[in-house]
């Protein structure tokens, strides 16, 4: 079981990351409570040297298009993690606005009956600055879960299109959430969200099209090399969930396929996230002010401030 | 860093409009705002605020048990050891009342006059107010942190 200091404490860690107060490590060191789980090797790196006292948090990913029932579908899977006796931490990210940079987080709307179970940490995150279906500080959020000794760490993203596929970085196995009739048998070959999956879920599975969706997905995934499942569920009444548990349970049984390919796509990401700084602190400075200044008041054609603000970034100009 | 607000609505009235109005119009104001939904019992929305780890918890309660709910809340996050969440209350709450639920830390009443813009107002102030500046408390934290490990 987990105390309640080390919720308190995990999520002033996760804020201390989330708000660049201090990053993984620091975050690490400053709530102690964390790390007793695992203090022989919180100081150093386990997760290069891999040699972990004890065992790792299974990460689970559960992405999907807005509206396909993800967070319902979490809180079912955060029942059957706890029937198993295993506690389980959620981190549901929701989308900022990029206007005025404010969020409603609703994710625990459907996941509150599991509020007062010391098993269960449920937390919401802005996806602030980042694109891809994540929050910047997502990644270190699921590192800072599983020192705090949970078991299984749940990820859910918010609801993506095609390419916002961040949660590779995050997770051991990925649950790739559709509907019925959201799309044919072209929709499904497409490429980015489809070639991640490791547990495809119809969800919905009552409304019509649900069979049809699942063969179209059969069909796509009988031709790669990868035992993908594909399960249909209906998260509102808890169908089909115990074989999406018993699905997940051997995957996560299995040998870490994922871990190259997470690697790789975090290294990428983070030369993404540095550029996308750069360019947000030069967009912060008096001159970049002047040229949007210039902009509003129709000095300036969009295309020219943008080959303006460029410059200033050192980087080239791109005609538009 | 965006103030973040637990928008939390106790008891059994169904009524949730307003709540949903307040969650808008703090997001509009570029706060991330955390709703939980109808019939939230005091150890529910006390488990949200520490779990999201929230600058401010707005309690709207229109049933008129707000003498019961807000010393339940207050009550149990001192239980928690967490004492830099500020509680405030929206809703139906008699003049009266208001001394007695300040007296017990609640830090501030918004009746159902109040405009979006006086609890926006209202939030950011009381957030500067309580210098609940993270980094600090994080580094306050930290230097208490060694003795208070065990678990």
């Amino acid at each position: 079981m987990i105390a309640h200091r080390v919720h308190r404490d995990l999520a002033r860690a996760i804020s201390a990351v989330e708000n660049g107060v201090t990053d993984y490590r620091g975050a690490l060191a400053r709530f102690t409570a964390l790390g007793s789980a695992s203090n022989d090797t919180s100081a150093s790196d386990t997760s290069a040297n891999g040699t972990a006292a004890r065992k790792r948090a299974d990460v689970i990913g559960i992405t999907g298009p807005p509206g396909a029932g993800k967070s319902t579908l979490v809180d079912r899977l955060i029942e059957g993690v706890r029937a198993a006796g295993e506690t389980v931490a959620v981190i549901a990210v929701d989308p900022s606005s990029p206007f005025t940079h404010g969020a409603v987080l609703g994710d625990r709307v459907r996941m509150q009956r599991h509020a007062g179970d010391p098993g269960v940490f449920i937390r919401s995150m802005a996806s602030r600055s980042a694109g891809g279906g994540l929050a910047p500080a997502t990644r270190d959020a699921v590192r800072l879960a599983d020192e705090a000794g949970f078991d299984v760490v749940i990820v859910e993203t918010v609801g993506v299109g095609q390419v916002e596929l961040e949660i590779v970085a995050v997770a051991d196995v990925i649950v790739v959430v559709t509907v019925p009739a959201l799309g044919d048998g072209v929709q499904a070959i497409k490429a980015g969200l489809t070639e991640i999956a490791d547990i495809f879920v119809v969800n919905m599975a009552d409304r019509p099209g649900a069979n049809a969706s699942a063969t179209d997905l059969k069909h796509m995934v009988r031709e790669g090399k990868r035992d993908i499942p594909v399960l249909q569920t209906i998260a509102q009444d808890g169908t089909g969930v115990p074989e999406l548990v018993a699905a997940l349970n051997a995957k996560r049984d299995g040998d870490d396929s994922n871990a190259v390919r997470a690697v790789r796509f975090e290294i990428v990401r983070r030369a993404r996230d540095e550029a996308v700084r750069a360019a947000l602190a030069t967009l912060d400075t008096p001159d970049a002010a002047a040229v949007l200044d210039r902009v509003r008041d129709h000095e300036l054609t969009r295309n020219d401030a943008i080959d303006a603000l460029a410059l200033m970034l050192g980087g080239t100009v791109h005609a538009h | 860093m965006p103030i973040k607000v637990l928008v939390a609505k106790p008891g059994l009235d169904g009524h949730d409009r307003g709540a949903k109005i307040v969650a808008r119009a703090l997001r509009d104001a570029g706060m991330e705002v955390v709703y939980t939904g109808l019939h939230q019992t005091p150890e529910m929305i006390v488990n949200a605020a520490i779990q999201e780890d929230v600058d401010v918890v707005g309690v709207s309660i229109l049933s008129g048990a707000h003498m019961t709910i807000f010393p339940k809340i207050m009550t149990m996050l001192a239980e928690r050891e967490v004492d830099d969440i500020a509680v405030v209350g929206g809703g139906v709450i008699q003049e009266a009342d208001i001394p007695k639920l300040k007296s017990i830390g609640v830090r501030e009443i918004f009746n159902a006059e109040a405009s979006t813009q006086q609890l926006i107002d209202g939030i950011e102030r009381i957030v500067a107010e309580t210098g609940r500046d993270r980094s600090r408390r994080e580094a306050a934290h930290s230097t208490t942190s060694g003795q208070a490990a065990s678990r």
